[in-house]
């Protein structure tokens, strides 16, 4: 069971008070793009062993999409952080840094 | 006028615990930039308390005002305050990005008393409600069971717990279900 700090409200929500809502830092393509960015977009999702990077809502609470740092493997949680962000905060990076030297996801390290 | 009549009427479930419906009661939901000065008056003026912090309600002379999220508010008063409460938000609101909505007859309200209270919820809900992690004036916006709900700790130790009407009768069994006589776990 994981048990997640929501950023906003500062709860420390478990499981079947949150929703999943897969990958975080998704870049849109849209109306125009070319078909190769677009599928990509879509369809090509990252699955690793270890250190991920996800979308979670705090759906039975304050309702907010926020950014959960976690290591798949062993549930290890690094941290959460806002939804308003291109890029994990760096505090949250040395903290997987610390348990993962040279750790890479797709292009953060 | 219509007879106006709340969810379960008169609804009470006496066990280690005491789950009641508390009849009609006002609701208003207010959106908006919770740090703004404008906002806070308008709160204020309408139920005579302050902001509440994160997780928190504050109690004024007629209601409470408790803290649902970064960006809303709950205002409880009595029912027929209401509608001239969300008047009187939108006229001391105007220019500022906000929404009030009379939200009184989408939901239901329980109280749960007694000595053991918390521990009626705390079967149903994820959230820590011993005395020192929810003390009187807590808020929690939660799941019970396989509902969305909202409670509160009263002064007195029994707390209050808010719901969508639909829900109200599913509500009302679980709670009892959950204060049946004998089906103590004696942890709260």
């Amino acid at each position: 069971m994981l048990t997640l700090q929501c950023p906003y409200c500062g709860v420390w929500a478990e499981e079947t008070e949150l929703h999943a809502e897969g990958e975080a830092h998704l870049k849109r393509f849209g109306p125009g793009s070319d078909d190769a960015d677009f599928e990509s977009y879509l369809f090509m999702r990252e699955n690793p062993k270890g250190v991920h990077f996800e979308r979670w809502r705090h759906s039975h609470g304050c309702g907010k999409f926020f950014h959960a740092a976690r290591c798949t493997m062993t549930l290890k949680v690094f941290g959460t952080y806002p939804a308003q962000t291109l890029e994990p905060p760096q505090d949250i990076k040395d903290r997987i840094s610390e348990t993962y030297p040279g750790w890479t996801w797709r292009n953060f390290k | 006028m219509s007879d106006l009549k709340s969810a379960l009427p008169g609804a009470r479930f006496d066990g280690f615990a005491t789950v009641e419906e508390t009849g009609l009661r006002g609701m208003v939901t207010l959106r908006g930039d919770l740090s703004s000065k404008v906002l806070a008056k308008a709160v204020k003026a309408a139920v005579g308390a302050g902001m509440p912090q994160s997780g928190q309600v504050s109690r004024g002379d007629k209601g409470l005002v408790a803290w649902m999220s970064p960006d809303e508010l709950l205002l409880v008063v009595a029912h027929d305050l209401a509608g001239d409460i969300v008047v009187a938000l939108n006229d001391a609101l105007k220019g500022e990005h906000a929404l009030a909505v009379n939200v009184s007859d989408a939901r239901a309200v329980f109280r749960i008393a007694g000595d053991h209270a918390a521990e009626v919820l705390a079967k149903l809900a994820p959230v820590d409600l011993s005395d020192a992690a929810f003390p009187p004036g807590s808020f929690r916006r939660t799941r019970l069971a396989q509902i969305p709900a909202a409670f509160w700790r009263n002064e007195d130790g029994s707390f209050e717990l808010v719901c969508f009407r639909s829900v109200a009768d599913y509500a009302f069994g679980i709670l009892s279900k959950s204060a049946m006589k004998g089906s103590r776990v004696g942890v709260l």
